[in-house]
């Protein structure tokens, strides 16, 4: 017993246990501290995670384009962060044309409707152009060759639109009907903040619906299966290939979109945090996994949210916030060492990997 | 295959991790001004053994053999004298280094010869941060022409350039950095040709903590983004605030590319503080003004910041949050005589008010090396004009009562030049047109203490 035992585990695996052991224990320690001061009411916990739900919607659907790209390519889109940054700089185009013409507050739906649709239009084909120009000549080559690309790429795209709208921080307009808190549920929330949760779970509802239940989307499956096989069953894997990128490029508008509505400021840079961050969801929920990058965004959102002052406060890490960015890319390392596939990755360790 | 879905992942984890570690540098970490120590306090340094003054007929000896430690400058009759400026123009920051770049070309219209020769300006961005520091130190640095340098506007930029620009001996003047390490008693060696016309900030905090003070307020929260400039700015408030027999319930932090600030909002007002003192930059500081409206615990709390968002940006970045928002700031009002002429030809020069609080430190700045470079160059027979470096640094570190716009400059022997005057503004409306804090009266901001 002993022996098998022995020969089972490694060295490396006891450090490794070792070290989850210890963050576990700390995570527990702190959490415990905080909560037995009791220096929080619920009502500020509440709040803490509504900022997260809001801020992970957000990553959620840019970790999708991420996902579902790295399904079907096996490739990061490190470029996607820029296509999402694209879709706010439109946004914020269209809204402040529409403010300056007086029709943001009066046609509010109209309004917001013409926005969306035309960052996610804008977005969308950058995503195409970007296929069709850096990756599809690669689609052979080694998988490091793309990945390299997708970087150039990015930075493309960032110093394009410094090169077009200048590096200054522009500012979003911020219509009548979405200023101040409206009550769901006894819940108090901001109108932003609502807006942006039920547009993100619609979207991700839709998309859903659209990769289980529709023939393009079965398609897509089966190409992220297996692309040769898929080919013989008649599939056009291109036109598939071109689809995926369409979707995702067309999330990470709408999530542009969303995004400055939040936070009111856009710039050329505008995409490289929440990008690397939406990456991260993915890779948390398990990239390649649709399921999985609309969990790991909203989980990154609510742990970026609530465990600063959750975590790190009872254990007496003074100004806590700041540590945020740290403790979103600790968590990727940890995934990365004890959990590789993810949070719902199974079956990608065994069947595409 | 397992293992290689591993190794792909390990190389984007440290891609990551490289691009995020290069996005953090990039971040603006700029330290505006702060208003000179009070000159009295440290009574100009030893005048400097200025040059030595041609003598007629026979050439100084300086003009055969340089022998000035740092080497010397020579012009010949018509060539140019070469002054170099680091200044933020790019990015989130650029009203403030646009704002000092506007005073110096105001400076040298009003001044375009010194010593005999033609004035050239040349300038880098120093980004508001280190690499950016680095990289426009370096390239002016390797640059033999350049006889002084105005720059840089934040401290974090200052502190990589400042070791470069004195091994090539170029004394460097700072209009904006406030950090009061950058001037202290124990300051490196290396800082020796460093000085500022800024105020420092144990001027600019102290100032805010009593404003505070004295208006009845006693519970403080304070907010800094990591740099050297806000977090030295919000400890000199904290310290002062608590020796006024005030509470300092909340110091916090962000990082300058955050915009999520709710969170950290609901933090500080679980705190309950009826002020809160954020000393950063326009991103942030913006996200922080406007999302603390959002939150009602904190939507009646006084907000305040201090110079590096006392710009027209800000009210953009904030929005109605910036009506009522106080900012530290130079008291324009205590400024020179020439100050409102000043206004006037940059009114008609650009269109429109002064960006920043810097644009008069950095005319001042100017003129603190022309008057250097006057005492210090010898003129040789030949028509040529030499500058010997370690003399023009001790020529302008000896400057004392100079005339400026920002007031009675003395510089003191750690390189505080500055006569610091520091008033407490509010903002009176979020349109950025009307911006216009040193206007004789009906200005927004509007001086409010003290």
């Amino acid at each position: 017993m002993y022996k098998k035992f022995r020969r089972r585990v490694t060295g490396t695996q006891i450090v490794m246990w070792i070290i989850g052991f210890l963050l576990l224990g700390g995570v527990i320690y702190g959490t415990v501290h905080t909560l037995a001061a009791g220096a929080y009411p619920p009502r500020i916990w509440l709040d803490l995670i509504v900022f997260g739900l809001a801020q992970g919607s957000v990553y959620a659907l840019v970790a999708l384009g991420y996902t579902m790209v790295y399904g079907i390519l096996r490739m990061i889109n490190f470029a996607h962060g820029e296509v999402f940054m694209a879709g706010a700089f439109i946004g914020y185009f269209i809204a402040t044309a529409l403010n300056r013409a007086e029709l943001l507050e009066r046609y509010f739906i109209p309004s917001q409707l013409l926005i969306f649709i035309g960052a996610m239009a804008t977005s969308a084909t950058i995503a195409v152009l970007l296929e069709r120009i850096a990756y599809r000549p690669l689609r052979r080559a080694p998988r490091l060759v793309p990945l390299i690309t997708a970087i150039g790429a990015s930075f493309f795209l960032q110093y394009t639109f410094r090169g077009f709208f200048g590096s200054g921080i522009k500012s979003y307009p911020e219509p009548q009907q979405l200023k101040g808190t409206i009550t769901l549920l006894g819940i108090t929330i901001l109108k932003t903040q609502a807006l942006v949760i039920v547009a993100a779970v619609i979207m991700l509802i839709a998309l859903l619906i659209f990769v289980q239940r529709t023939k393009t989307g079965r398609a897509m499956q089966a190409v992220s299966e297996d692309k040769d096989a898929a080919a013989l069953m008649g599939i056009n894997v291109d036109r598939i290939i071109v689809i995926t990128f369409v979707v995702g490029g067309a999330l990470a508008g709408a999530a542009g979109v969303l995004f400055s509505t939040l936070f009111r400021q856009v710039f050329f840079l505008t995409g490289f945090i929440p990008g690397l961050k939406a990456f991260t969801a993915a890779v948390l929920g398990g990239i390649g996994n649709v399921a999985g990058a609309m969990l790991g965004g909203l989980f990154l959102g609510i742990a970026e949210s609530l465990f600063p002052n959750l975590v790190l406060d009872g254990l007496g890490i003074p100004a806590p916030y700041q540590l945020k960015d740290a403790l979103a890319f600790l968590m990727l390392v940890l995934v990365l060492i004890f959990r590789p596939t993810g949070i719902l990755g199974e079956r990608l360790a065994t069947k595409k990997a | 295959m397992k293992k290689s879905l591993f190794t792909v992942l390990a190389v984007l984890l440290i891609a990551a991790m490289f691009m995020a570690a290069c996005g953090g540098a990039a971040t603006p970490a700029p330290a505006p001004a702060a208003t000179a120590a009070p000159a009295a306090e440290a009574p100009a340094a030893t005048a400097a053994p200025a040059a030595e003054a041609p003598v007629a007929g026979s050439d100084p000896a300086v003009c055969t053999a340089c022998d000035d430690p740092k080497g010397c400058v020579t012009l010949a009759a018509n060539d140019p004298l070469h002054i170099a400026w680091l200044f933020v123009v790019e990015g989130a920051d650029a009203s403030l280094g646009t704002d000092t770049k506007r005073g110096v070309e105001l400076a040298q219209a009003a001044r375009p010869t010194v010593a005999g020769h033609t004035v050239e300006v040349t300038g880098e961005n120093e980004g508001c941060n280190a690499e950016g520091g680095q990289a426009a130190g370096t390239k002016i640095a390797s640059d033999p022409s350049v006889v002084a340098a105005i720059g840089t506007n934040c401290s974090s930029a200052a502190r990589a350039a400042i070791p470069l620009l004195y091994a090539a001996g170029i004394p460097m003047v700072s209009p904006s950095n406030t950090a009061p390490d950058l001037t202290a008693a124990d300051r490196p060696a290396e800082y020796a040709f460093y000085m500022r016309t800024a105020h420092n900030d144990t001027v600019q905090g102290a100032a805010m903590a009593q404003y505070a003070y004295e208006a009845g307020f006693r519970k403080a929260a304070t907010i800094h983004d990591g740099s050297i400039y806000a977090d030295k700015l919000q400890q000199v408030f904290a310290d002062k605030f608590k020796e006024l027999g005030g509470e300092v319930v909340a110091q916090e932090a962000t990082d300058p590319n955050e915009t999520n600030m709710g969170p950290m909002l609901t933090r500080i007002a679980a705190a309950k503080p009826d002020f809160i003192y954020l000393p950063i930059f326009i991103a942030a500081g913006g996200q922080i003004a406007s999302q603390a409206k959002q939150n009602p615990d904190l939507a009646n709390v006084q907000m305040a910041g201090a110079d590096g968002v006392f710009s027209p940006d800000f009210l953009d970045a904030a929005g109605d949050a910036s009506l009522g928002f106080l900012w530290s700031s130079p008291d324009f009002s205590a400024f020179g005589s020439g100050y409102q002429d000043f206004l006037a030809k940059h009114q008609e020069k650009y269109g429109e008010a002064p960006l920043a609080p810097f644009h008069a430190h950095a005319y001042d700045a100017y003129n603190l090396i022309a008057d250097g470079v006057e005492k210090s160059a010898v003129q040789c027979a030949n028509g040529s004009t030499v500058i010997p470096r370690t003399a023009l640094r001790d020529a302008m570190l000896g400057t004392a009562g100079l005339q400026g716009l920002t007031g009675n400059l003395t510089c003191t022997a750690t390189g505080d030049c500055a006569d610091p005057k520091i008033a407490v503004y509010q903002g009176m409306s979020s349109d950025r047109a009307t911006w216009n804090p040193g206007a004789a009266d009906d200005s927004n901001p509007k001086k409010i203490w003290p």
